[in-house]
């Protein structure tokens, strides 16, 4: 059992001081004195070896230290909301709390994933790996082109070990008999993968040299996914827009609603495309039990899009972007556009056409919000608030709902105002938004706040004259729109990972020796880093090797 | 929508019978691993074969079980056929219940698919259904490679504890995909991520059994005497890497896999999104984990309590990310 523990502790020691080291004598030295075994590599001088423990030593160490502190960095932009997700909800947080809620936001915590203290972790992370790999690599170039190394003396102690005598009786001399053996084992071990150093009294081997490749290449993708992670988002974009069915998108500047690009994105030289949307279908389950009822079954976008004067049909979907021109068309939010006619005192149309109403996220039933604003009725401006029911329901206390997302019951229920909508103050404004500061609401003959509430198709008269009619109700997709130039770099360096992390732990990298000697052969094996079949590896050697007839050894 | 009520009515009736035959193939295994009255027979045992490696190897060709073993079983301290055969009758009658559960079970997991014509891990009710499924096969497998009914108390307990989660808090009722789901990369995204998770869960176990193992070595409290006729906390620990190792990959492919499915669906494949977070940081701490191991001044019980850590968070992302933190990622089914 000795042996044995001490060759595991060996094994674990070794994965590290031995992959920098190359080539290292016995295992026995691996776990203590490791920077003794580099003495016998006459390559790296004194401060060769300094640099190699500092190495060994601090950097393995400090980059776990990093590791560790990453994980927990990366934490609190999970338990705070942050500005890349929902600046709305950042906001409302401030609001919230006080001076506490500033004290956070001068610590970045509402920016983690660009702030100076995880960008620090991370890149002394980076700037520690490179100062693993550069030299591992070195090394490990030296190693795969040097010759295993020799048999060290005692041969007994290694993790897995067997002797035996060699059943050679008629071979013309034990010399003879000895070096027939030999090449057998050097065919027999060349065959699995071996790579082979042939001494006098024995054959020394090494495999598994992709083990260590493997785990570099895993390290440097790692870089290389971190760089182009960095680098995609200085060249790449990402734009909102809302699109009313039958309206048509035209991939310029002023045609999104929101546009964030790159540091280095150059926004005049967009693609050229236009997208129109023709048509959007949703449903929603209306069979299933309990909270699964209403919930939604599929968004269909038809879109045709013009490129270079060529018209394309797609169906966009939730998981099947659209990709023009470089450009991809995420299909991420959809809701409804009540069409409502509004005319002043005069009878004239002041309003026409579908206005985007906001759905409330929680609500499977779709209940929207939504504002119109009238800026040019005679008299006052004016503008109305109010709440979109697809399906117009009753809940159990009475109140207006909306029991269900599709279009069963379309109901409009509003307030009006007139007054100065505050459109002419310069100020930008949101049109999902009124500002009532400076605006009455309407009231009806006896006082009380006049409440406006349609099905499709009514007309409701206003008291100053007006009217207001529900025509009908159109549908909108929200869609994210963006080029990222990096993606398969991206996914080049992802699969490099995967290769590089499957090879680095599971191809088993071991040394071993076949030492024969009047006919009393050894065989020896040394795992590097994991490798539970070491034992077994002898095993089948020795199997091999044992009783074989007497031949040449190519067979 | 055309689901089939009848048979996701089978499939919760399943999921109850498994649960019966679980707790009688825990309580089995539970006297398997704590009964306390065969200790002394055991012990004197252990010692006698400790040693007789040939005696081992000729008694394991012939007896029932060697597909248990690989020849070059290095755990020398697993006593002789015949004495674990007596001794272990308990962990025997629970294997076989537990293989009898994993019918039920896996029948279970068909049936709610077939009812919903689709993957069975819409919801977190699902996903849990057959991360257990998946958890039992998974210790199924590593018992024909090694003996380790000694985890069969924890594998059968846990995945007890998590079906009466399913089937209470994470109850969802049978029904078709929502749109953000409805994607083929739930077909190969989730069900390695459930793999990860039963492998992590696995390896976890074998980490605590590490631990308390190295204390039974060293200082031999009263308590722990169930563990002496366990591997050495050497043994353990090797068997605990290697499967975490496993899983520390296949939790790789599934943040990458996570990553190109969020380009296609979010338009970005990363944005810190809380899952993405959640998925970063275990990540993250398994890597830290892998690197513990190879660290000198990490001792072996250290590195075991960062494999704790790692299945904690792996636990976190899954539950409390799920059900109380904003994200994009919200499929739970629950309200
Ligand atoms: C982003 C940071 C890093 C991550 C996520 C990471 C991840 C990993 C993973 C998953 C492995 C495979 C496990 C294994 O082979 O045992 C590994 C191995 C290794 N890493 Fe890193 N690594 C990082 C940084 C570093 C740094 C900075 C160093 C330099 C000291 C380093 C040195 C090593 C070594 C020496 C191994 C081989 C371990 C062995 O052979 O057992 N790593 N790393």
């Amino acid at each position: 059992m000795t042996g044995r523990t001490e060759g595991s502790e060996n094994t674990q020691a070794d994965a590290h001081t031995t992959a920098n080291a190359g080539a290292e004598p016995t295992a026995k030295q691996g776990a203590k004195s490791s920077a003794k075994s580099t003495v016998t590599q006459p390559q790296l001088g004194f401060f060769g070896m300094c640099r190699w423990a500092w190495t060994q030593l601090t950097t393995m160490r400090v980059a776990l230290i990093l590791l560790l502190v990453l994980a927990l960095a990366a934490i609190p932009g999970s338990l705070l909301p942050q500005r890349i997700q929902d600046p709305g909800r950042v906001n409302t947080f401030l609001e919230a709390n006080g001076a506490w809620g500033r004290f956070l936001d001068t610590i970045q915590m509402f920016d983690v994933y660009s702030s100076v203290w995880f960008s620090a972790i991370y890149l002394l992370l980076m700037i520690s790996l490179v100062g693993c790999v550069v030299p591992r690599t070195k090394q490990h170039w030296k190693a795969m082109r040097s010759a295993p190394p020799k048999a060290p003396k005692r041969l007994t102690r290694m993790p897995g070990y067997a002797s035996f005598t060699s059943a050679q009786a008629d071979a013309d001399s034990r010399e003879d008999a000895d070096e027939t053996f030999l090449d057998a084992a050097e065919a027999r071990l060349k065959k699995s993968g071996y790579r082979i150093n042939r001494q006098a009294d024995h054959v020394a081997a090494e495999r598994g040299y992709l083990r260590e490749t493997g785990n570099l290449v895993f390290h440097i993708a790692l870089l290389m996914a971190t760089l182009t992670m960095a680098i995609g988002s200085l060249f790449g974009y990402e734009g909102q827009r809302i699109l009313v069915e039958g309206e048509t998108f035209t991939n310029s500047l002023v045609s999104y609603d929101s546009f964030e690009p790159g540091s280095y994105y150059d926004a005049d030289n967009l693609p050229d495309f236009r997208l129109r949307l023709d048509t959007f279908t949703s449903t929603f389950d209306d069979r299933a039990a309990g909270n699964q009822f209403g919930q939604p079954r599929s968004f269909d976008a038809k879109v045709t899009t013009t490129v270079d004067g060529q018209q394309d049909s797609h169906v966009l979907k939730v998981n099947e972007p659209v990709r023009v021109n470089g450009v991809g068309v995420y299909l991420t939010g959809n809701g409804y556009a009540p069409e409502v006619t509004v005319r002043d005192a005069q009878g004239k149309v002041v309003h026409s056409g579908p206005q985007v109403f906001i759905p409330d996220g929680g609500d499977p039933g779709y209940s929207s919000e939504g504002v119109i604003k009238v800026p040019d009725a005679a008299g006052s401006q004016m503008g109305f608030v109010g709440v979109f029911l697809p399906t117009a329901a009753q809940n159990e206390d009475g109140e207006l709902v909306s029991s269900f997302a599709e279009l069963r019951n379309p109901y409009l229920v509003m307030s009006g105002y007139t007054g100065d909508l505050g459109l002419d103050s310069g100020a930008p404004q949101s049109v999902y938004s009124l500002d009532a500061d400076n605006m009455t609401e309407m009231t009806d003959e006896s006082g009380n706040p006049l409440v406006i509430q349609l099905a499709e198709g009514e007309t409701q008269q206003l008291p100053n004259g007006g009217s207001v009619t529900f025509d009908g109700v159109k549908k909108y997709i929200a869609v994210d729109i963006s080029q990222d130039p990096t993606q398969a770099l991206m996914l080049i360096s992802a699969i490099l990972i995967l290769l590089g992390l499957g090879l680095s732990l599971f191809i088993p990298r071991r040394r071993v020796w076949v030492r024969i000697k009047d006919g009393n052969a050894e065989v020896a094996a040394l795992a590097r880093g994991e490798d539970p079949m070491v034992g077994r590896a002898v095993e089948d050697l020795v199997k091999d090797l044992r009783d074989r007839p007497n031949e040449d050894g190519s067979r | 929508m055309d689901v089939n009520t009848d048979l996701a009515m089978w499939s919760n009736q399943l999921i109850i019978s498994a649960m019966i035959v679980y707790a009688f193939a825990m309580i089995f295994y539970a006297f398997d691993l704590f009964g306390a009255r065969e200790l002394k027979t055991a012990e004197t045992s252990v010692e006698s074969t400790a040693k007789a490696s040939t005696v081992r190897r000729t008694n394991r060709k012939t007896a029932s079980t060697a597909v248990l073993d690989r020849p070059n079983d290095d755990d020398a301290s697993v006593p002789s056929e015949k004495s674990r055969t007596k001794r272990h009758r308990g962990a025997r009658i629970g294997t076989s219940l537990l293989v009898l559960a994993g019918l039920l079970h896996v029948a279970a997991v068909l049936t709610r698919a077939l009812s919903v014509s689709r993957v069975p891990w819409g919801n977190m009710m699902e996903y849990v259904l057959t991360a257990t499924a998946i958890t039992l096969i998974v210790y199924l497998v590593v018992l024909t490679k090694k003996d380790v009914r000694y985890l069969g108390t924890f594998v059968s307990g846990g995945v007890l504890l998590c079906l009466g989660l399913a089937i209470t808090v994470f109850y969802t009722p049978a029904a078709k995909l929502i749109p953000a789901l409805d994607s083929y990369w739930i077909a190969i995204h989730v069900p390695i991520a459930i793999l990860s998770t039963s492998l992590l869960y696995i390896s976890a176990i074998l980490a605590v059994f590490q631990i308390l193992k190295s204390v039974h070595e060293t200082k031999d409290p009263k308590w722990l005497r169930f563990l002496h006729r366990l591997p050495s906390s050497t043994d353990l620990e090797r068997l605990s890497y290697t499967i975490a190792a496993v899983g520390f990959i296949t939790w790789t492919f599934t943040l990458i896999a996570g990553a190109i499915w969020a380009e296609v669906a979010w338009s970005r494949y990363w944005g810190w999104d809380s899952k993405e977070i959640w998925t970063f940081v275990v990540w993250v701490i398994y890597a830290a984990y892998l690197h513990a191991r190879a660290t000198r001044g990490w001792g072996p019980t250290k590195v075991a309590v960062l494999n704790l850590i790692g299945i904690a968070s792996v636990i976190f992302n899954f539950t409390v990310v799920n059900m109380y933190f904003n994200g994009l990622h919200s499929y739970s089914g629950l309200d």
